[in-house]
């Protein structure tokens, strides 16, 4: 009984061996060596400048992307607010006029806050000229009412200013046009030279990918030529380079992408992490957070995708165009 | 089989290279194209695998009159006509198998329904040992006979070798002459261009001499 369960055992383990090694074999004699080979030193050269200058590309788009948000943050933030300034006067109870400008702007439409800089507040921002321990009774000193606004639907700003004029002579209204109008003019021209530079930088990557993929396409005339000879469609022949030259492309433009986006993610984590720092202060002050966020991901995204397409398909044009010149030339014309 | 009738062929504005080009080429056939050097016999044999068109005359190649023929049409005509070239044009990343293998792989056929067709061809070429190696570490006499096979494995009609036995010594030389000379009983027409008086002697067949850009046939 145990000698035909063991002799069973056996026969099966060999079956199972025996087709194991089939496929192992049959798995073998299908890798076939591509017809275009997968790496040569033009190859790697074209992968490496790919990466080079889609990493370049996606730094100019994530800064324009980061200067752009920071722009709108700056003009959004100031927008925001405005100020009343009031201004003293002989025989002015600056208490009553301060509380009397409050409750009429509480009382506009569009007016989320209003809050009055109390004596300390007002007293440190004096502080850098008067020095410590300031009675503002004891000097005339102008006394100002924060007013934060709904920036979805604005109060109006000239029927606010002749209403606070009427009710308090010496009020006047700080709606920060000035201030916007000129940062928005300058965020607008940063934006606008960014957006100058990708374009430089995107018209570089283009032409370097084009000429890198016809250099290392190169070399690889003798390949489309023994193809051709041999009776492959013209179809075939673009479509192994094409393959090919998409997997370099994509290789490649990865490569740069990701590195650029781990260059992000290294400095937002070092101003994070380093918040109380002079350094990392600055750079908030001017960047924000330093996220690029979803639009930065897809421009590089889109970037990386374009290369590897671009790669693609000039390696494919190269191709057509050398089986056009190798195909039944006419001497004459040819 | 292929016809040429008043064929000429210039370069650019300079004078005719080849002129007045008139013979058939029949099936099952076997001629050497031979002349002194210059003569013409690459620019000759470019036309007959469709590498050139004439500038002037009427080729006719397995049927097609080839100034009608759309560039689409072209592959599937030279799938019918072998080529070994003067200088192999092996790929060096492929081993002699997928060398030999490759007209049968552009084709869009599977590995398993040629594999032993390929082997055997080797085989017959006397490559048998050397059927993984790259063309790289093979001899010029290897790469010729590979050349050969790969020229050979989708039974062309017509097979045009191009000096063929330019870079073997003569035992070689004579060897490769029988394998064409074999392939020619199985029913293929061949065209061999040679200066290679020595080799032309060993066989009795048709010589096709180019001189002065005209051709001269002697049956």
């Amino acid at each position: 009984m145990i000698e035909v369960v063991v002799s069973r055992a056996q026969r099966l383990s060999e079956r199972l061996l025996e087709r194991a090694t089939g496929l192992i074999q049959r798995r073998i004699e299908a890798r076939q060596t591509p017809i275009v080979p997968p790496a040569n030193v033009a190859g790697r050269a074209l992968m490496t400048v790919l990466g080079i200058m889609t990493f370049l590309a996606s730094l100019t788009f994530g800064a324009v992307t980061l200067v752009s948000d920071t722009a709108a943050q700056w003009q959004s933030q100031i927008s925001r607010e405005i100020t009343i300034q009031v201004r003293p006067a002989e025989g002015v109870d600056m208490a009553a006029a301060l509380q009397k400008v409050q409750d009429l702007v509480l009382a506009t439409p569009g007016v989320e806050s209003a809050s009055v800089l109390d004596d300390a507040a007002t007293g440190r921002l004096l502080e850098p000229w008067l020095g410590e321990g300031l009675d503002l009774n004891e000097l005339p000193v102008p006394r100002l009412v924060i007013i934060a606004i709904n920036e979805a639907s604005p109060p109006d700003f000239s029927m606010l200013k002749a209403n606070l004029e009427a009710a308090v002579p010496q009020a006047s209204l700080d709606d920060h046009r000035a201030w916007v109008s000129r940062l928005v003019a300058m965020a607008h021209a940063t934006v606008a030279i960014g957006l100058a530079i990708l374009s430089l930088v995107l018209t570089a990557t283009v032409l370097t990918v084009i000429f890198a993929t016809r250099g290392a396409m190169a070399g690889n005339r003798h390949i489309v030529e023994v193809l051709h000879f041999v009776g492959a469609q013209s179809s075939f022949i673009a479509g192994e380079f094409q393959h090919h030259f998409l997997r370099l492309g994509l290789i490649g433009a990865c490569t740069g992408g990701v590195g650029a986006l781990l260059l992000f993610a290294a400095i937002g984590d070092w101003t994070a992490s380093n918040q109380a720092t002079p350094e990392a202060d600055q750079i908030s002050a001017l960047f924000g957070s330093f996220a690029i966020g979803w639009t930065g991901y897809a421009g590089v995204f889109v970037l990386v995708a374009t290369v590897a397409g671009l790669t693609a398909l000039t390696s494919r044009l190269t191709v057509t165009r050398q089986l056009a010149a190798i195909d039944m030339i006419s001497p004459v014309e040819g | 089989m292929v016809r040429f009738e008043n064929v000429g062929l210039r370069y650019d504005m300079g004078p005719e290279v080849l002129r007045d080009l008139s013979f058939q080429i029949w099936p099952q056939s076997f001629q050497f194209l031979t002349g002194p050097s210059g003569a013409g016999k690459t620019s000759l044999l470019r036309m007959l695998f469709l590498a050139l068109k004439p500038t002037r005359g009427l080729i006719t190649i397995l049927g097609k009159d080839v100034s009608t023929l759309k560039r689409a049409d072209l592959p599937l005509i030279r799938r019918r006509i072998g080529v070994v070239f003067q200088d192999f044009r092996l790929l060096d990343h492929l081993t002699t198998y997928e060398n030999v293998a490759l007209p049968l792989r552009v084709r869009g056929k599977e590995e398993a329904e040629y594999r032993r067709d390929v082997v055997d061809l080797i085989k017959w070429v006397g490559l048998g040992e050397r059927l993984n190696a790259p063309p790289l570490v093979l001899s010029g006499g290897e790469k010729q006979r590979a050349a050969i096979a790969r020229a050979l494995i989708d039974r062309p009609d017509i097979l045009l070798a191009d000096e063929p036995t330019g870079n073997v010594d003569p035992p070689l030389a004579r060897r490769i002459l029988r394998l064409f000379l074999e392939l020619n009983r199985s029913g293929t027409a061949v065209v061999i261009a040679t200066h290679d008086v020595g080799l032309m002697d060993q066989v009795e067949a048709r010589r096709l001499v180019l001189a002065d850009g005209r051709v001269t046939i002697y049956d």
